[in-house]
Parts: C-alpha cells; sequence; structure tokens
C-alpha cells in the first residue's frame, strides 16, 4: 500500500469509571466510525482483549462516558500516543466530528472508504495449501504485482498495481489457489474449491494456445530468434499495434472484465522491451525454482 | 474447567458491497446489544493490504477467536498475507456471505 498512515485505533471503554452508553448510540458510534475506517475495540466490564501492549505507533484514542473523571493512561511503551476524550452528553455527529479533528493532524492521504479517491482493496490472495508453485500466474500478470522471496516462493509483492474487479490471474491458476476475497462468486472469492472448478480450471491454463503468437506466447519464449524478434519490433508503431492487438486478444478471450479492460489505457501495457525483461527474468527463475 | 470464552472479532468489510449490509448490520446491532467485549476492524482485506501493524495483534494469545468475515480461506490466507500465522485450533471463522446473522449470532453470543 502507498501510504503508511493509519487511523486512530479506538477504544469505546465502557469498563470501570465509566457509564454505559445507551445501546442506539454505542450502535451508530461504533458503525458510523467502522464505515470512515476505524478499528473500534469496545471494553466492557469483564475487560476484553488485553490492550495493554498496542502495537507499532498507531494513536489510541479512549472514548468513554467519564463524567468529568477521564483517566490518566499510560502506556508501557512511551511512543505511543493514547488519548482519552470524555464523550458524557455528546451526540453521534459531535463524536464523529471530535475523532475526525483529531485525525486532521495525522497528515493527508488516510485511505477512508467512500472517500473520493480511496482505494479499493483488491489484490490477490494465495491459497499456500493449494499452490504448486508454477509461476503461472507471475508470467500472466503484465502489472508485476507477483515475483518471488528468498527461496523462490511465489508471493504477492505489489498489490496496489493489481487491476480493481480483474480477476484474470486467479482463471489462470491450474490448481485455483488464487482468490480475491472481495470477488461476486466462489471458488474466487475464497469459497472452498469443488474438483469440477478444478478441471475446469486447467483447462484454461495454456495462455500461449489461448492468445496465440504474441505477448504472451512471447513471456515464455527464451529463445534467441524471438529475442531478435522484439529487437525488430522497437519502432514506436509495432509497439503500440503490438498492444492493441494483445488487447483485442484479451477481450475474446473473455478473460479479462470489458469493464477491466476499457479502463486499460494502452500507454499503461507494458512495452515490448519490458515483456522481454520479464521474460527473461521468469525463465531464470523458473530455472532455479525447478533445480 | 469450563472453556474460556471466545473472542469476538467482526470485519466490517467498509470498502466494497461483498457481503450482503443487512447481515452485517445485524451482527453488528446484536454485538451492541448485548453485554460482550468486542473488536471490530473496518476492512481486513486493507489491513492486510498494507500489513497493518495491528493485524498481528488480532490473533494473539492463546485464546480461542471468532472471527465474523466471510469465507475461512480467504480470512487465513489474508492473515498469512500479512505475516501472521493463523491458528487453525483456536480460530472459528463465521461467514457473513454464507450464514444468517441469527446463525452467526447464535454461535457468538452464547
Ligand atoms: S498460478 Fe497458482 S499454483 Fe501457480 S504459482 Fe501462481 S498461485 Fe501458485
Ligand atoms: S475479510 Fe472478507 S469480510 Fe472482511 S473485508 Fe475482506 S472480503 Fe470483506
Amino acid at each position: 500500500m502507498k501510504n503508511d498512515t493509519y487511523p486512530y485505533q479506538i477504544i469505546l471503554f465502557e469498563g470501570n469509571g465509566a457509564t454505559s452508553l445507551a445501546t442506539e448510540r454505542r450502535r451508530e458510534v461504533t458503525r458510523t466510525l467502522l464505515d470512515k475506517g476505524y478499528s473500534v475495540t469496545r471494553v466492557t466490564e469483564d475487560g476484553g482483549r488485553n490492550l495493554s501492549n498496542p502495537s507499532g505507533d498507531i494513536p489510541v484514542l479512549i472514548l468513554g462516558d467519564f463524567e468529568g473523571n477521564s483517566p490518566e493512561v499510560t502506556s508501557r511503551e512511551t511512543r505511543i500516543e493514547i488519548d482519552t476524550e470524555d464523550i458524557t452528553g455528546l451526540d453521534t455527529e459531535t463524536i464523529i466530528t471530535l475523532v475526525e479533528q483529531k485525525r486532521a493532524g495525522d497528515g493527508e492521504g488516510l485511505n477512508s472508504p467512500g472517500e473520493q479517491g480511496a482505494w479499493k482493496p483488491w489484490f490477490p490472495v494465495i491459497d499456500y495449501d493449494r499452490c504448486t508453485n508454477c509461476m503461472q500466474c507471475l508470467s500472466f500478470c503484465l502489472f508485476d504485482v507477483y515475483g518471488v522471496d528468498e527461496e523462490k516462493q511465489i508471493q504477492v509483492q505489489n498489490n496496489d498495481n493489481c487491476k480493481t474487479n480483474c480477476p484474470a490471474c486467479s482463471r489462470v491458476c491450474p490448481e485455483v489457489a488464487i482468490m480475491f476475497p472481495k470477488y461476486s462468486s466462489g471458488p474466487i472469492n475464497g469459497a472452498e474449491v469443488a474438483e469440477t472448478d478444478v478441471a475446469r480450471e486447467k483447462m484454461k491454463v495454456d495462455i500461449t494456445s489461448l492468445l496465440g503468437g504474441d505477448i504472451y506466447a512471447s513471456l515464455r519464449t527464451r529463445s534467441e530468434k524471438a529475442k531478435s524478434r522484439f529487437s525488430k519490433e522497437r519502432s514506436p508503431d509495432k509497439a503500440l499495434n503490438e498492444r492493441k492487438r494483445c488487447l483485442t486478444k484479451l477481450q475474446q478471450s473473455g478473460i479479462i472484465p470489458a469493464e477491466v479492460l476499457a479502463e486499460l489505457d494502452l500507454e499503461s501495457l507494458p512495452s515490448p522491451d519490458e515483456i522481454q525483461r520479464k521474460a527473461t527474468e521468469f525463465a531464470k527463475m523458473q530455472a532455479e525454482a525447478d533445480s | 474447567m469450563s472453556e474460556p470464552k471466545p473472542r469476538i472479532l467482526y470485519c466490517r468489510c467498509a470498502f466494497a458491497q461483498t457481503v450482503p449490509k443487512a447481515t452485517k448490520d445485524e451482527v453488528l446491532d446484536q454485538l451492541c446489544e448485548s453485554g460482550e467485549s468486542f473488536d471490530t476492524v473496518s476492512d481486513l482485506c486493507e489491513m492486510s493490504a498494507r500489513k497493518d501493524p495491528r493485524i498481528t495483534e488480532l490473533l494473539e494469545g492463546d485464546e480461542p477467536v471468532q472471527i465474523v468475515a466471510c469465507y475461512h480461506r480467504a480470512v487465513k490466507w489474508l492473515f498469512h498475507s500479512a505475516g501472521v500465522d493463523f491458528p487453525e485450533d483456536r480460530v472459528e471463522v463465521l461467514n457473513m456471505r454464507e450464514e444468517s446473522a441469527e446463525e452467526i449470532c447464535k454461535k457468538v453470543l452464547k
């Protein structure tokens, strides 16, 4: 993710020293804060989760009906900012404004649901119980979402490069190991995988034959002949034509949803040079993973 | 000795209409009406994507945890992708995409 600014961790404190909130107020405050991107923990008399050691530098804001006696809160980790706010008598709107005002001091760029420019968390999640490290996904994705770790195991490395609402790589995975939890239907959304799903996906996996002798075939071609063909195609016109051809093929294949393709501009697709670079890297990785 | 009471973690799925709104609203309402302590997060997917440090805390300790979110497989590997081990033996995932609010609350607010 691009930014590392986190919204406050909110604690709705209803334990010792505070009066319980009326149900309706508790519900409204919790729901509104969640819908704005905050995490909210409700603490009642029984104590709840051990919050004595909150992580990182994420500030904590404790809200409660303290009736004028806000407790002093200290943290073992002195660098963590913990604030207490007495919300006695305040309505939901005022409470939210108060939280938002505090947050304003944390700087711009928070990813808040519903706000303009918010990033919808859309990215592939790999089920390693199923993945066989075949690297089809890595070779398929044109946007460098995938990479490998030190052990040469496939991983998702650049999740914010992923095209929102595009589940294409999950459809080329022969093991049905790639999920998009926010996808509408199974097994891509994480539903259990049926044997029929595996059979269907395996049929689709030959990307080379699916897309014919163009961009994806070139990804897999390691011969000098292919390199020389690419070097001849370096003129801007040829490169653009190549991309257009690829887009048309992808459109026809139905693998990438039409609305996602419509948003892709040709310039955002990698150039043949980049594809060639990726093909070389991929061949190297696969050789290393096989060895 | 009686079993320890599971902690409750509710995911609001706030960035998309993935989970039926009626179900997620009803579950949250019932949690708020109960006398239980609980944790809620705005969107587990988002926390996993940005490797929010708080995601590691959510499964800390050794008590049982009930996660009210979506599919078990998705939730498990979202934690993994954030670098957090998913202790299958003490985590139960309740799926708001498949189960009704009533079924879920029956299990969580016993
Ligand atoms: S295509 Fe599927 S099985 Fe192959 S490496 Fe990617 S996730 Fe694993
Ligand atoms: S884990 Fe499931 S319920 Fe939670 S945000 Fe992701 S898709 Fe939505």
